[in-house]
Parts: C-alpha cells; sequence; structure tokens
C-alpha cells in the first residue's frame, strides 16, 4: 500500500512498487487528464507535479512518491493556470489536444518560477514536451499572453 | 432518470446534466446514447441526420468526421450555423455514429470515413443543405403559429422574427411545428456575398476548452466496469511466427488474467497497463523468423539497379528520350527519402465490449465503415451489430486508417477471449517499430535545357512499394501505376515539352500506409529539389523559373507570387543564411512555402522561418486553415530533418522518440500563414501544408551553402 497525495486528496493505492505513477494515476485512481505518450520520460504528455516541480510521471515509480504531493492539470487551480488556460482557449492552442495537459503543466511550472520568460527561457522550458500537431508557436504565443496578463497588462 | 453508461468515466452523472454544465462551450463530451434523453423530458427535434433542436432552442451538430486535432468540429458545425443562423458558440458537437447510410464520405461512395482532406470538401454541401433544410422548416412552422406569409418572417441568431410585428419565436418554441413539416426538397442556399461565419476571422475551435483543461476524452480514457487492459507481443520481424511463449510465467505476474494467442501475436490481458506490459515482457515470446529478412540498406542498392530501368508509364508527353539528348545541357539526380512511421501521441487504442448480438467499440476511428466490418468478422456478427463510438483522436496522421483495422480487430479478438470489456493499447515502441510506414523512396531524374536554359525534357523513375496494392483500393492500381505513388509527378504542372514519368513498385514483406500528404510527401521534395537543380544549371532564379513554367496554372502562380512577396524573395540575406521556396498542389489545394534558414560554421541548420500562401478555395474556417498550415509545417521540418524508420535484419531499428526523433518547440520555426481569397468551393487543408517545406528547406540549404541535399532526413548539420 502507498499513500499519495494527489490534488490535495489522500489516497492509498495498492500496487506493485515498481509501477510507474502515471499508471497508478490512470488506471487505478481516473486521473485521464495525466497522459501515455513514451513511457520514457521523452514526450512530457504525462507531466505533473511532484512537491511542486515538473515531473515525469512514467518514469515515476510510486514507491519513490509515497506520501509526496503531485498536481495534475486537473488540480491547478491558481491564477497561473487560469491564465494560462484562458490564453489557450483565446489563441486556440490545441489540435488534437493529447499532448496539451502536460504541455499546461510544463507552462505552469514555467511561469511560476519565472514571471517573465523569453523566447530562449520557453524553449528551455517547455523542450521535453512533445506536439506532433506542432502548435509550438501557439504555445508560445500562449505563454507569453498568460505571463502578460499575469504582470497586468492586457 | 434514465441512467446511462458511463464509459466516459463521468460516473453519476447522466448526459443531460453534463450538456447543462457544459452549454456553449461546443464539443459534448458523453459517448454512448447519442440522442437518448432522460425521461420525463420534451425529445429534441431531429431535423435530420445532422442537425437537432431541443425544445429549449439547443442545437445539437452531428459530425461525421474523425476529429483528430484538423478542426472538423469547428468547421463543420460552421456549415450547419451559417444557414440555420445560430451562434456557433451555441451549438453543442456530437460525432456520428458508424452509418454509412446516413454518415458516408460523399467522396467515397458508401463508406464512412476521413481522409484525404475531404472532411470540409465533401460536407460543403450537405451541411449547408441541412442547416438550411431546418431552418426553412422552422420559418414555416412560424408562418403557421403566427398565420402569417413565410416571405415576412426572417430567421436570425436562434429564432424567427415576424417583420411587420417585430414579434420573435425561439427556435426552441418551434420546434414541436416544426417536427410535423415534411423537409423541403430543395433548400436555398445563400450566396457567398451573405455568408456571415464562412471565411470570417473570430469563430472559435469547440473543442479548445475540453483540451485545455484535461477532460477532453480520447479512446483510452474510457473505462467501463469489469474492463481488462491488453498488449499484444507481436512478431519483431514481419512475416515470423510465435515458436515459443511463457505462458505461465506471464499469468504469474500480479494481475495478468488472461495470455490469448491473436491473430497479429499473443495478447496479455491484465486489470492494469502495467501489469499487462509486465506480463508481456515475462512471455518471453520466440518467434520463427522468415528466411528473407528485409534491410534498408539492400533496398536501396536494389532499388538504385531499378532506377536504370524503364517501369510502368504514369505520364508521358512529346519524346523524352530523343529530347534528352537535345538540349544544351543535361542533368541527372537522385533523390532517396525513407520510411516514416506516424508517431501520432496518442498510441493506438480501442475499447471494445461485446455482449450477445453486440459489439460496442469505442476509439479515435478513422474508417467507420471498414472497421465495423472488420470488427464484424472478428466477433462473428453483422456490420450493423457493431457500434462504434467515435473518440476524439490524439493525432492519426493516416495510421488510424489502415485496410487491416490492425488494433480494433486485436480488441475485438481478445474481447471475444476473454468474456469482458477490454482496452487494447499499444505502447510507443509497438506503434514505432509497428509498420504501416510511409513508403521509402527513390527518385530518379535525368532532365535538358535548351538554348534560354529552360527545360526541354524531364524524365522521371519513381521506385516506391505501392500502399494501394493488396488493400481494399486495389482496384485503384491500373497498368501497374498505384495513383498515389506517381501523386504530384505524374500531374507535374509545369510546361516542359517532353516528361516521361514511370513507376517500379516492388514487394517488400512491410506495411505501408498513407502518411500526412501520401505521394506528395515524397514526389513535391523530389520535382521540387530537382526543379532548383536545372533552375540553376540554366542560371535562372528559381522563383523567375516557376513562373515561367508555370505561365498557365494560375492557382500555382498566385501562390506562389503570395509566399515570394511576403517572405521577401530576392532580399538579400548575409552570409549563411539562405532562401529557398517550392510550390505544390495536393488534395486539390495550392502551397506555396518560403524557408529561410541559418547554416552555422560547422553546418548545424537553424530554420528561423517559413512563410507560407496556400490557396484551398474558400476558407471556412481561416484559423483552423492557419493552424492546419503550422501544424503540416511543423510536422514535415520533423520528417525533414530527422524522420526516419531504418530497417535491418527484417526489423525497425528505431523504437521510441529517442531514436525517432521529432521536432521540439526550441526547432520550431516562425510560421506566417496567408491565404489567398477564392470564391471556389474548399478543398483540403490537414495535408497539403506539408509537400512544400522539406523542398523549400533544402533549396534554401544550397542558397545558403551551395550543398545540395538529395536525402532525407537531414539531420542537425550538413558538411559544409
Amino acid at each position: 500500500m502507498f499513500s499519495l497525495i494527489v490534488n490535495g486528496e489522500r489516497h492509498k493505492v495498492d500496487a506493485q512498487p515498481d509501477t510507474p505513477l502515471l499508471w497508478v494515476l490512470r488506471d487505478q485512481l481516473g486521473m485521464n487528464a495525466v497522459r501515455y505518450g513514451c513511457g520514457q520520460g521523452l514526450c512530457g504528455a504525462c507531466s505533473v507535479l511532484v512537491d511542486g516541480e515538473p515531473a515525469r510521471a512514467c518514469q515515476m515509480p510510486v514507491s519513490e512518491i509515497n506520501g509526496r504531493r503531485i498536481v495534475t492539470l486537473s488540480g491547478l487551480n491558481d491564477s497561473v493556470s487560469a491564465q494560462l488556460r484562458a490564453a489557450w482557449i483565446e489563441l486556440d492552442v490545441p489540435q488534437c489536444g493529447y499532448c496539451q495537459s502536460g504541455q499546461l503543466v510544463s507552462a505552469n511550472a514555467l511561469l511560476r518560477r519565472n514571471p517573465k520568460p523569453s523566447d530562449g527561457d520557453i524553449d528551455t522550458a517547455m523542450s521535453g514536451n512533445l506536439c506532433r500537431c506542432g502548435t509550438y508557436q501557439r504555445i508560445r504565443a500562449a505563454i507569453h499572453l498568460a505571463a502578460r496578463r499575469l504582470r497586468g497588462g492586457s | 432518470m434514465k441512467r446511462h453508461a458511463s464509459p466516459s468515466g463521468m460516473d453519476g452523472m447522466n448526459r443531460r446534466t453534463f450538456l447543462i454544465a457544459t452549454a456553449g462551450t461546443g464539443l459534448v463530451l458523453a459517448v454512448g446514447d447519442a440522442h437518448a434523453e432522460a425521461e420525463g423530458e420534451a425529445a429534441a427535434w431531429q431535423a435530420n441526420a445532422f442537425v437537432a433542436i431541443g425544445p429549449d432552442g439547443r442545437v445539437t451538430v452531428t459530425v461525421k468526421h474523425l476529429e483528430m486535432g484538423q478542426g472538423v468540429a469547428t468547421g463543420l458545425p460552421v456549415l450547419v450555423a451559417e444557414e440555420l443562423e445560430v451562434d456557433p458558440a451555441q451549438v453543442a458537437v456530437e460525432f456520428a455514429p458508424a452509418d454509412a447510410g446516413r454518415y458516408n464520405n460523399l467522396f467515397w461512395g458508401p463508406s464512412q470515413g476521413t481522409g484525404g482532406s475531404t472532411a470540409t470538401a465533401n460536407s460543403w454541401e450537405q451541411l449547408r443543405l441541412a442547416g438550411a433544410a431546418a431552418r426553412e422548416m422552422l420559418v414555416a412552422a412560424a408562418a403557421r403559429i403566427l398565420q402569417a406569409d413565410v416571405g415576412s418572417l426572417t430567421a436570425i441568431n436562434g429564432g424567427v422574427i415576424h417583420q411587420p410585428s417585430g414579434r420573435r419565436l425561439a427556435y426552441g418554441d418551434l420546434v414541436a411545428a416544426a417536427a410535423k413539416l415534411t423537409p423541403p426538397a430543395a433548400p436555398k442556399l445563400k450566396s457567398p456575398a451573405e455568408f456571415r461565419l464562412i471565411g470570417r476571422n473570430g469563430v472559435k475551435r469547440t473543442d479548445s476548452r475540453v483540451k485545455s483543461d484535461g477532460t477532453a476524452q480520447f479512446g483510452g480514457d474510457v473505462r467501463l466496469p469489469g474492463m481488462v487492459t491488453a498488449l499484444v507481443a507481436r512478431p519483431p520481424v514481419w512475416g515470423a511466427r510465435i515458436e515459443s511463449h511463457d505462458r505461465r510465467a506471464a499469468l504469474a505476474v500480479p494481475g495478468v488474467v488472461a495470455v490469448i494467442p491473436v491473430s497479429s501475436g499473443i495478447a496479455v490481458a491484465a486489470n492494469t497497463f502495467w501489469a499487462a506490459s509486465q506480463g508481456r515482457e515475462a512471455l518471453k515470446a520466440r518467434w520463427t523468423e522468415p528466411a528473407e529478412r528485409v534491410s534498408t540498406e539492400a533496398l536501396r542498392a536494389a532499388w538504385t539497379a531499378l532506377l536504370d530501368k524503364p517501369g510502368s508509364t504514369a505520364a508521358a508527353r512529346g519524346d523524352a528520350d530523343l529530347a534528352l539528348g537535345q538540349g544544351t545541357q543535361r542533368l541527372a539526380a537522385t533523390y532517396e527519402l525513407p520510411y516514416l512511421a506516424h508517431a501520432p501521441m496518442e498510441p493506438l487504442n480501442c475499447v471494445v465490449r461485446l455482449s450477445p448480438g453486440k459489439c460496442e467499440i469505442w476509439a479515435g476511428c478513422q474508417f467507420q465503415t471498414h472497421d465495423q466490418a472488420l470488427a464484424a468478422k472478428a466477433a462473428g456478427l453483422k456490420p450493423a451489430q457493431v457500434e462504434i463510438h467515435t473518440m476524439l483522436a490524439g493525432g492519426s496522421f493516416g495510421r488510424r486508417a489502415n485496410p487491416t483495422s490492425d488494433y480494433i480487430v486485436e480488441g475485438v479478438e481478445v474481447a471475444k477471449a476473454v468474456n469482458a470489456p477490454v482496452r487494447l493499447m499499444w505502447t510507443r515502441e509497438d506503434d514505432i517499430a509497428g509498420g504501416y510506414y510511409r513508403p521509402m523512396a527513390l527518385h530518379g531524374f535525368e532532365a535538358s535545357l535548351d538554348e534560354r536554359g529552360l527545360p526541354l525534357a524531364w524524365r522521371h523513375r519513381i521506385v516506391c512499394q505501392s500502399i494501394l496494392d493488396g488493400g481494399p483500393f486495389a482496384a485503384m492500381v491500373k497498368n501497374g501505376i498505384d495513383p498515389v505513388s506517381v501523386e504530384g509527378a505524374a500531374n507535374l504542372p509545369y510546361a516542359i515539352p517532353h516528361l516521361a514519368v514511370d513507376l517500379h513498385s516492388p514487394k517488400v514483406p512491410v506495411p505501408v500506409l498513407w502518411w500526412r500528404s501520401v505521394g506528395s510527401s515524397h514526389t513535391a521534395f523530389a520535382t521540387e529539389c530537382f526543379l532548383d537543380e536545372l533552375a540553376q544549371a540554366g542560371s535562372q532564379d528559381p522563383l523567375e523559373l516557376r513562373r515561367a513554367l508555370l505561365a498557365d496554372r494560375p492557382r500555382h502562380l498566385g501562390v506562389l507570387e503570395l509566399a515570394a512577396a511576403k517572405g521577401g524573395w530576392g532580399n538579400p540575406l548575409p552570409p549563411g543564411r539562405g532562401r529557398g521556396l517550392a510550390v505544390h498542389e495536393s488534395f486539390h489545394s495550392f502551397v506555396a512555402q518560403v524557408v529561410e534558414v541559418t547554416v552555422g560554421p560547422k553546418g548545424e541548420i537553424k530554420v528561423d522561418r517559413v512563410v507560407c500562401a496556400v490557396d484551398c478555395g474558400m476558407a471556412v474556417t481561416p484559423d483552423v486553415v492557419r493552424a492546419q498550415m503550422e501544424g503540416g509545417i511543423a510536422f514535415a521540418l520533423s520528417a525533414a530533418l530527422f524522420g526516419e524508420v531504418t530497417l535491418k535484419d527484417g526489423r525497425a531499428e528505431q523504437s521510441n522518440f529517442h531514436d525517432y526523433r521529432c521536432l521540439r518547440i526550441d526547432e520550431m520555426p516562425v510560421v506566417e500563414v496567408h491565404i489567398v481569397p477564392s470564391a471556389a468551393a474548399p478543398t483540403g487543408v490537414g495535408e497539403p501544408g506539408v509537400p512544400p517545406l522539406a523542398p523549400a528547406l533544402a533549396n534554401a540549404i544550397f542558397a545558403a551553402t551551395g550543398k545540395r541535399i538529395r536525402k532525407l532526413p537531414i539531420g542537425d548539420r550538413v558538411t559544409v
């Protein structure tokens, strides 16, 4: 039995110790916003925050996260996530949408750390998140837009 | 209250509640009984196959195509909303059930499916007529209620207004009366001048919200009571047979519930994905491999030899053989493109539930009618007994539309054996190494130039495995020509007096498939690069030469001129930078791109900017068109720089995103899209953004370095 705090709620899960957090979240806790794309930490579709830091849920055995705080896109409810979501919708960023939860989690971590990121900062923070539809240009624009609004701009 | 099955994961929430909770957000997430209503509620009026209006005035549009990112869940409802006179932001969107009778692709005969960039084009009249028919019935209903002349009534913004009195009846108040009327035989459509939505900016995607808050539902998100997850161990070499596997070891993995032989290999079913994947490892499947094991190297050698032999004629005019010897200059070049995987972000998956006389499937189906037939065969049912719930697809790029319905059939086979609902999943490794690739292709050219430096003769020989041969579209292969192997080459738009295009279609035991832009994904690279070589040899500017040879091709010229003007063609660039262009027609749309590249001192390639001009007829939702061009460019750039599946000993050498590299955000150029205004009927946009990118990039690298790129992928750097 492992104890996880996911989106502020404590869960007890029965899983093999080597089970990646991704599959505990998806298959045992029904959290669909965390997506499977590669299983090797290469695509970022499963990005979550672990104790506030972005992490790849497919690379974290459940045994190593016992008791740590996990936040998925669905659990993000700060002003940063609200502005990012609004910017994503305003600029119609998503195409197929499959990677976008992971993109938004990474963008959230970026803007909380760096309220005024340059293009280079965005590249560094977001280059672990693949998008096969090629929405990168809009992702970049949406991060800048959200950052501007969070700083009080329009 | 009637409770609906909750495969959507929304336990305890019925569909009605959910619709209200998301009113105005567009895409309806509920899956299951699309048109069922809770007991005690007045039913919606199903005006026709595509339009339903509730007594509350709520409009639901049924989308018959798969939404895989290309925007059909936005553009198709706009066609209805335009004629129905409703706000598209207030329209709910549902995906059609598999039903070729009502929801066939009008370009494909009696078959429902999405592909060939046809969704908007084949729906263009159909959905406007559906909206107009419903509108005329609502107006006629209002005329009866108000005892007014139809001519005195105007439909606008979800209601009918009686002009003389100013009285307004909302659509919801009219549905009961409209339902009793006979649909009009020939509803009157607006003229383009009357459009207030089609072609206008400002229409928002219906699915951005659910794709930005994590609630979008893909096939793998469906959960059914008692469902197991299955993975299949497939042969690593095409044509291999199972020799042995350790069933007991797999069953000993906690959570594994069954080990089942299926037609593609050995399936392991378990309570969770992780248990299934551990069980599949534990199987230690061994395979008897065929004697002939294909390799990229051997194919290259054999196909290079074929370039010296005539193939089947795909196009001929004048006398190319003769004219090749008559010019003032003669040139030859060979181009090579690799096998490519589609690698959509969402690996293939489906959920299947069998019950007596019924098979239900939840998946991002792209070929519903075909999937339905093959699922029925696997289940021992009739096609009509197979119910498909088309889910959002996390990309496809062609992969989900395949002749064997591979992942669907696997799901049904496992479901039959385990007596429980099954979620069948492919891992990324299964996807990259699993075949159904864009075929490898070799293109051999010879050309001659006349004394003005203009091409006199053009001989183009293609060696490319056939996609259509042996599949459901095999009848399209005629006289040795698979039309998709030569599209973009046999119909070369340039006015070259002597032309010959021929084709070899060698058989290879590797399944191949349409990959975003199909034949044009390789023919555009070869033809547009070789034309640049001719321009250089004839001392012509690449734009000027194209202008000269496209004088009677106004739509090619239109995008070419627009891209060149917006891309600053001819403006000087500092050393180390270069600009290249390409133009190509595919799926009846015309796209030109100007690429700007910087090549560093060690040959490092950085793609700075891509300016794209597109003529797709009328752009129904311009921002979706822009998004498809941006996406097509990124997809094509990914392939041009990095995309490659190589074969050795009969197996793919790549397995995941570390060795099947895809474009990342730091490699994304600035993309500008310009749409040519047009009153022509809309054509495709999902694919046509792809073909010009690779040749425009290769031509830009030549401009920067003087080095010709004749083989893809290019990689991170060129040798300079």
